[in-house]
């Protein structure tokens, strides 16, 4: 063999280690990719955040009613009690409204709660933009405290003109332990 | 070509036997030691696995809850298929890779054999850690094999040791793909073009790049796993900010490419195996080497047909489901070259040819079937149940599995120097074929009917078709002591067997020794 084959062949099985190498980084960039791509699809219901600025560029709609409706879950065996504070409100699309959950710690120890929401139909998840949610922080409470819990949020006119019924749902997850790391 | 004549150059300074001892097994970079070594380990590992799926069927075999209890039950669906995949089906196909690529392309040995035994004896140690967890407080891994979160993070002592697990077989798989790669790339003898190769070299050099694109992805998703359970990140925990759902993203990303690993060095074993017993060249060779090439690009766009139902865009059903259904376009070229490979050939049927063809008819079978779950309309009924069940078993058992006892039928006279014996195979075959069909085939009538799958009981109507399948499963798994009968018997001796060994048989393989010298085409062979 001559000098230049193995140092070539050197060279290419680098190369083949370095693959798997950047394939799990690849692993880890699916990641972010995945979070991007569900923003600006809506997939999975992930909802959108608008500043109070966009929310004053936005002409009412005060021909068309949208129902708006409220469920809340709990996602595990937990000692909460967590309801919407009322199930359902007709909106204006354009117009902020702003409604409320309560969730109560039926537990006499300190507990931390974090809603994860999600809107159906999920193509109308990008028009349904908070400008304050509950859910945005965690929510801590004190043992036996219970909370109504601030939403604010507004319907984009653009809402496709066959939905006539968004329904905004919130799973309520244990994270006590999840905060104390 | 005169490679015959290798093992009578003798240098001096050259070991020329294996070591004497059991050390010889331990420290050995020898391909063909390592082959043997990587197929002797996957046949144990078959019997472990099987030996689980028995214990599902058996819970089966009856509605009810019986034998098992059902945290069992769901280890065993989990075991059975880790084992099955990572143990047995990939496992074989590497040593199948290690003895025949080298002597196949006129190489002398693997690119690097000290990583060759690196990545063969890490296995014993991964799998006696997974199987370590059998006996764990909180029992094994329940979740099946996906892993999916927030079942999969439920997993209670044992969950790290199947995370370490999963990483050392990763590990073991990438190492002998790297060393695949660099042996196909660099040992070729003179002459030997890329378009030369025989294909199962081909067929496992495409593999290898998959094998080394994917297998770190798994690495890191069960990495994400076990940090959201220790280290208190939140990929996958919604109450964190992740998403489960992201998890069956990167997992089939994974998963998708991953059952083509276990399928296309098949593809490779029956491309050799018709010509050779229908005495004609292979139909439509370059179009083999291009489906081969495109079933591997399109597994990796068209993982989500796994998940149709987690609630995606139609947008993204039709594009998953309309790339899955492309796939079905260079297999069936594959089947139709099988097919017009055998028109008008001279053909014998011994007991390679034979589990090849019924690698053909019953592969295609599992491609029908697929082709089914593709519809990602009818999938919403399909979705876990038993119709994916009969599915993947379909492409696996007398897929992969046929491949490969087809491949060692056709090897192992070149392996040993002696003939196995012919009628015992011929029992194997029939056997095996009958019993896998009574086993499987029922699987698609039940979960058309909607019998959910990973779950120990069911109802009632669904008990007839249960007990045929559990009938099935124990003639398959006693049939294959058969094998490993005719496996033990041609190792210690038989008919001696001429270098060809097969009359229509071409290839530099055959013209070494049966068995080959240990150290073979030390001199390089010339391909014209």
């Amino acid at each position: 063999m001559s000098g230049i084959r193995p140092r070539r062949n050197r060279r290419g099985v680098a190369l083949l280690f370095l693959a798997p190498v950047l394939m799990f980084g690849f692993g880890y960039l699916m990641v972010p990719i995945y979070n991007i791509f569900c923003e600006i699809t809506g997939l999975n219901g992930k909802t959108g955040v608008v500043s109070v600025s966009e929310v004053e560029g936005m002409a009412v709609d005060e021909e068309r009613m949208i129902k708006v409706e409220f469920t809340g879950s709990l996602n595990q065996y937990a000692p909460w009690d967590f309801a919407p504070s009322q199930a359902s409100m007709m909106v204006h699309p354009g117009r902020q409204y702003s409604t409320s959950y309560v969730a109560t710690n039926r537990l006499d120890q300190a507990l931390v709660g974090q809603a994860v929401p999600s809107v159906s139909p999920g193509r109308a998840a990008s028009y349904f933009s908070k400008t304050e949610c509950f859910c945005f922080t965690r929510q801590p409470f004190d043992a036996g405290e219970s909370r109504d819990m601030p939403l604010i949020f507004i319907v984009d006119p653009d809402l496709p003109r066959d939905v006539d019924t968004v329904t905004l749902s919130y799973t309520f997850f244990d994270v006590t332990e999840l905060s104390a790391n | 070509m005169n490679a015959t004549t290798t093992d009578t150059h003798h240098d001096d300074h050259h070991d020329h036997g294996p070591a004497p001892g059991l050390m010889r097994w331990v420290t050995t970079t020898n391909h063909k030691d390592i082959g043997t070594l990587y197929l002797w380990f996957s046949l144990i590992m078959f019997f472990i696995g099987g030996a689980m799926a028995l214990v599902i069927r058996t819970e089966l075999f009856q509605p009810g809850l019986q034998v098992v209890d059902p945290q069992f039950f769901n280890t065993m669906t989990t075991m059975h298929a880790l084992i099955m995949i990572f143990g047995v089906v990939m496992p074989a196909f590497v040593g199948l890779a290690n003895w025949m690529l080298p002597i196949m392309i006129g190489a002398p040995d693997m690119a690097l054999p000290r990583m060759n035994n690196w990545s063969f004896w890490i296995l014993p140690f991964g799998f006696s850690m997974m199987l370590s967890t059998l006996f764990m407080e909180g029992g094994g891994p329940a979740s099946g094999w996906t892993l999916y979160p927030p079942l999969s993070l439920q997993t209670g002592e044992a969950f790290p040791f199947l995370i370490f697990s999963i990483h050392i077989l990763g590990i073991s798989s990438i190492m002998g793909a790297i060393n695949i790669v660099a042996t196909i790339q660099n040992l070729r003898a003179p002459g030997m073009s890329y378009m030369k190769m025989p294909l199962f070299v081909w067929t496992w050099f495409i593999t290898a790049y998959l094998l080394i694109a994917v297998m770190p992805v798994l690495a890191g998703a069960v990495t994400m796993l076990l940090t959201d359970k220790y280290f208190g990140t939140a990929f996958f925990t919604a109450g964190g900010g992740g998403d489960p759902v992201m998890f069956q993203h990167i997992f089939w990303f994974f998963g998708h490419p991953e059952v083509y690993i276990l399928i296309l060095p098949s593809f490779g074993v029956v491309s050799e195996i018709i010509p050779t017993f229908a005495r004609k060249k292979l139909f439509g060779y370059a179009s083999m080497v291009y489906a081969t090439g495109s079933i591997a690009f399109l597994s990796f766009i068209v993982w989500a047909h796994h998940m149709f139902t987690v609630g995606m865009p139609l947008s993204g059903e039709l594009f998953f489901m309309f790339a899955t259904m492309l796939i079905a376009v260079p297999t069936g070229v594959k089947v139709f070259n099988w097919v017009a490979t055998m028109w008008r050939g001279a053909m014998t049927f011994e007991t390679p040819m034979l589990f090849a063809l019924g690698f053909v008819i019953m592969f295609t079978i599992g491609g029908f079937s697929g082709v089914m779950l593709a519809l990602a309309p009818v999938d919403f009924q399909y979705h876990d149940t038993y119709f994916v069940v009969a599915h993947f078993h379909y492409v696996l058992v007398p897929g992969s599995i046929f491949a490969i006892i087809a491949a060692v039928y056709y090897w192992i006279p070149k392996w040993t120097g002696n003939m196995y014996d012919e009628k015992w195979g011929k029992i194997h075959f029939w056997t095996s074929t009958i019993f896998v069909n009574l086993l499987f085939f029922p699987m698609h009538f039940v979960g058309l009917a909607g019998m959910p799958r990973r779950i120990p009981d069911y109802a009632v109507q669904f008990a007839d078709f249960n007990a045929i399948a559990t009938v099935g499963a124990f003639g398959f798994g006693f049939a294959q002591l058969i094998f490993v009968y005719v496996v033990f018997k041609c190792v210690r001796g038989g008919e001696k067997v001429t270098d060809q060994v097969w009359e229509g048989a071409e290839g530099l393989e055959w013209t070494l020794s049966s068995p080959p010298p240990y150290h073979s085409f030390t001199d390089q062979p010339v391909v014209k």
